[in-house]
């Protein structure tokens, strides 16, 4: 059958829309366009929500409000938001950025959805039909998603210095990813006090490195401190070969990366 | 741009008004306006799409082919299979009898590699076409796969192509195309050191940003325009005339512009079926590859193995050269037979070895037929024969370049073809490369020459 | 199949066409706008040879549905020229042999022409990172940022 387009302005009428067999919800365009261009007849309708509210985004009292249909560039270019900046540049191309949606960006599946790692390591939180619900609970469900539809994330400001982020690729300045790596760290008296890392392409989605965080815990940020951490890197992970790296190689160049990121000077 | 006159200064001409000046191309001005005409850039009214149905098999006979669904799909229009082509069995070097004829426009009982052509669907719309290709019905039946050239050859493989009856080509010189001279077993007998490699390459595609297609319009009087992105023409134009038993006269190729091919336009793919599928509808037809039958199905370059075995003496003379080179050329020939002798007749090198044994073999395989590519047959036959002479100059203890210089040809040395070589410049080239990369040379070799071999 | 209309302005000109739900902006411009000069390479929004400017916003239109920009302002390559006079960048391009093929040429420039709006003096890298989204397989990217540099420059003379 052939494609149809059907627009609502609320999310409310979407979702029955959305209920139908090949119904899919449209972002940006970047991942389903695609996929309907390369011949995937699976899809024959694609919903979406017109409208500004869902690209607003709102930042006070420490709290960012991102709207679901809010773009890479609208992100990067946000003057409250120059932590996020390098994970919101790190998609795509100038074009791509114009496009692709904070939500999408949710359920791209790897070697995509890098954004969604730095969210994940922010414990940000989605918003499904005004109640929210963990970034780590909606990847981990997001294949069983059920046609519900994220309006927005919402994370806590991290301190200023506390959030990194690295995109490891072959091809510079704009590649799929090896593997990426986002964390957003506290120190006390030397040590870290808190820390959360996520990865990407280390699995089928975002995940955190939970080993790592808690061999971290109480350490010092040096090549010492962090060693057993390193070792435990990968617990958990489950990367794949595809056209851009080996599984195998995705292992061993984690560690690396790592390091170097918890290293890092501010 | 400097132009180093005093290398053989008594034969040059200097009436030179072109190299060292500028010149922009003729059709940047239409490039940069967006007016260049790539074959896609016309609208026809009423034009069909056309879309494949592919094996999913490296190598299967095919028991049935069941299109009853996909022809009462809505907007489809015509559904073609092996039995709509008039003449079914192509090669492309026919035209200059290389044959034999051995590759199907549609698969009839048998599909060889994984993406060979088997049902062309047309419909109205490209949508309409993709749903109308997954209600076409194969059923196959497996066959084993080599995807190795050694595995090809290796005795009890299984056979890829009936018409060549082994998964080799058969040359009228026997299974490979030949250079040899002198005695390589005697000359590996007398050097001071022996060194063999294996030397191995991926097939590459070209991956040109436009793929791969054309636009076919019946013009009445049964005679069509086909607008096409193919580099070669004439052998798209012949190759049609056979493969769909016209006469030449009744086609019309249009093109000469292609958004890339670097030599993976040579095949004769797209535009018979789209003709015969214009003839027969009496519509204009496109099929234009997807960007994945562009990387996946199209040629890539030509996978090679390459085993070289040099005995070389300790003054670095290389005395004794023995090479087997092994093109994969998939499943079917296209510009491979071509290609391997190329190959063979470049693998002595620009050097003067006195024992030469060349065997270039154009092996079948059940992976995606290759082609021409960016000098194809030479081009990763450098890559094995630079590198090897590289470990040559180390096995030997020498530099490099200065090990070159020792063995680069000279004018009226004898070549492995059993011409002498002339015009030689090789030595030259070296030399100016060594002052403008700043790899010095010793004196010895600052003085050598292409003119005549030092004693 | 049902048919969705489109009103736009495409390079200055107002336009209104119908076009199937679901078409892609790509399709609407070279088949109901006759404007060839946007190119479809890969359809997968990898290549960058379908860059149009949407709003001034540097968009891939093959992944851009047609019907969701009712009312926009769109530019590509055809549109940059005037009545046969080159811009400045168009003029760089042929004259540093950034163009062979032509086939990424429209996007190459679309986007060049994105990020000249926007930042008129870029660095080499600002131009490596504007062009980030589009492939070239002829020229190796060389020619094609001493264009986008050279024609930085001339404009900067220009203005002065």
């Amino acid at each position: 059958m052939a494609l149809t387009v059907k627009t609502f302005a609320a999310v409310s009428d979407a979702l029955p829309a959305l209920q139908a067999v090949g119904a899919r919800y449209l972002g940006g365009g970047t991942l389903l366009v695609r996929r309907v261009n390369e011949g995937d007849i699976s899809i024959s309708t694609l919903v979406r929500v017109s409208g500004p509210s869902l690209s607003r985004i709102a930042v006070s009292d420490g709290r960012a409000i991102i709207g679901a249909s809010a773009t890479m560039a609208a992100v990067a270019r946000h003057p409250d938001l120059a932590f996020l900046r390098p994970a919101a540049h790190a998609i795509g191309g100038p074009a791509v950025r114009n496009m692709a949606t904070v939500g999408g960006n949710i359920f791209a599946p790897a070697p995509y959805g890098d954004f969604a790692v730095a969210l994940l390591a922010l414990d940000a939180a989605a918003e499904i039909a005004g109640k929210p619900i963990t970034l780590a609970d909606l990847i981990e469900h997001r294949k069983q998603n059920g046609g519900r539809i994220v309006t927005a994330v919402s994370l806590a400001l991290p301190k200023p210095g506390a959030f990194r982020f690295v995109k490891i690729t072959r091809v510079k300045p704009n590649g799929l990813a090896v593997l990426t790596i986002a964390a957003v760290i506290e120190e006390r008296d030397g040590v870290v006090s808190a820390i959360r890392i996520a990865l990407g392409n280390m699995a089928d989605r975002p995940i955190r490195a939970r080993a790592a965080e808690a061999a971290l815990v109480g350490r010092p940020l040096t090549r010492e401190g962090i060693g057993p951490a390193l070792a435990v890197a990968g617990d958990g992970a489950a990367p794949a070969d595809d056209a851009v790296a080996s599984a195998w190689y995705r292992r061993e160049v984690l560690p690396v990366h790592l390091g170097r990121l918890l290293l890092a000077k501010g | 741009m400097e132009l180093r006159k005093s290398y053989f200064a008594d034969e040059r001409n200097d009436n030179l008004r072109e190299i060292g000046a500028p010149r922009p191309r003729t059709d940047a001005l239409a490039h940069v306006t967006g007016k260049t005409e790539f074959y896609a850039d016309r609208s026809f009214p009423g034009m069909l799409h056309l879309k494949m149905v592919r094996s999913p098999h490296h190598h299967a006979r095919i028991r049935s082919i069941d299109t009853s669904e996909a022809e009462k799909h809505p907007g489809v229009v015509r559904v073609l299979t092996a039995k709509d082509i008039p003449h079914n069995l192509y090669t492309v070097l026919i035209l200059i009898q290389v044959g034999p004829e051995d590759e199907h426009v549609l698969a009839e009982d048998k599909v060889r590699w994984k993406g060979e052509a088997v049902v062309a669907v047309l419909a109205e719309t490209e949508r309409a076409a993709q749903e109308a290709v997954a209600k076409v019905k194969v059923v196959y039946e497996e066959l084993p796969a080599v995807l190795d050239v050694m595995e090809a050859l290796s005795p009890g493989a299984p056979i890829v192509n009936e018409r060549h009856g082994q998964n080799y080509y058969h040359y009228d010189s026997g299974d490979s195309r030949k250079v040899f001279i002198g005695d390589v077993e005697a000359g590996f007998a007398a050097a001071d050191h022996l060194l063999e490699q294996t030397y191995c390459s991926a097939p590459i595609e070209h991956a040109p940003t436009e793929t791969t297609g054309c636009i076919a319009v019946p013009e009445g009087a049964d005679r069509f325009t086909c607008y096409t992105n193919t580099q070669a023409m004439f052998f798209t134009l012949d190759n049609a005339s056979i493969i769909l038993q016209m006469p030449g006269h009744k086609l019309h190729m249009v093109g000469g512009t292609a958004g890339g091919a670097f030599g993976g336009k040579v095949d004769v793919t797209t535009e018979p079926i789209a003709i015969l599928a214009a003839k027969l509808t009496g519509r204009p037809v496109s099929f234009a590859y997807s960007r994945e039958e562009e990387m996946q199905i199209s040629s890539p370059r030509a996978a090679e193995r390459i085993v070289i075995k040099d005995g070389v003496m300790k003054d670095g003379r290389i005395i004794a050269r023995k090479v087997a080179c092994y093109v994969d050329a998939g499943a079917y020939s296209r510009h491979s037979p071509y290609g391997a002798q190329k190959a063979a007749a470049h693998f002595p090198g620009p050097y003067t070895v006195p024992n030469v044994l060349i065997n270039a073999y154009c092996v079948y395989t059940n992976r995606t037929p290759s082609s021409a590519m960016r000098g194809f047959g030479v081009t990763i036959g450098d890559f094995a024969l630079e590198v090897q002479m590289d470990k040559l100059a180390r096995l030997v203890g020498m530099d490099p370049l200065e090990f070159r210089l020792i063995n680069a040809y000279r004018d009226g040395d004898m070549k492995a073809h059993r011409q002498k070589a002339e015009g030689t410049a090789l030595v030259e080239c070296m030399q100016e490369a060594s002052i403008f990369a700043n790899w010095p040379i010793g004196e010895r070799f600052k003085k050598m020459s292409s003119l005549k071999r030092e004693a | 199949m049902a048919k969705v209309p489109v009103q736009f302005t495409l390079n200055g000109a107002e336009k209104a066409e119908f076009v199937d739900s679901g078409a892609t902006l790509l399709t609407l411009l070279r088949t109901k706008a006759a404007d060839m000069s946007v190119k479809g390479g890969c359809h997968q929004g990898a290549c960058g040879a379908c860059s149009v400017l949407i709003d001034g916003e540097l968009r891939l239109s093959c992944l851009t549905l047609a019907e969701a920009y009712d009312g926009a302002r769109i530019e590509t390559l055809a549109g940059l020229a005037e009545r046969g006079v080159l811009t400045v960048l168009q003029t760089a391009f042929a004259d540093h042999a950034a163009t062979q093929c032509g086939f990424c040429t429209p996007g190459m420039i679309m986007a060049a022409k994105a990020l000249l709006d926007q930042n008129p003096q870029p660095t080499r890298n600002d131009v490596v990172e504007a062009i980030s989204g589009n492939i070239c397989r002829c020229t190796g990217y060389e020619p094609i940022i001493r264009a986008v540099l050279s024609a930085a420059r001339a404009n900067a003379v220009g203005a002065a």
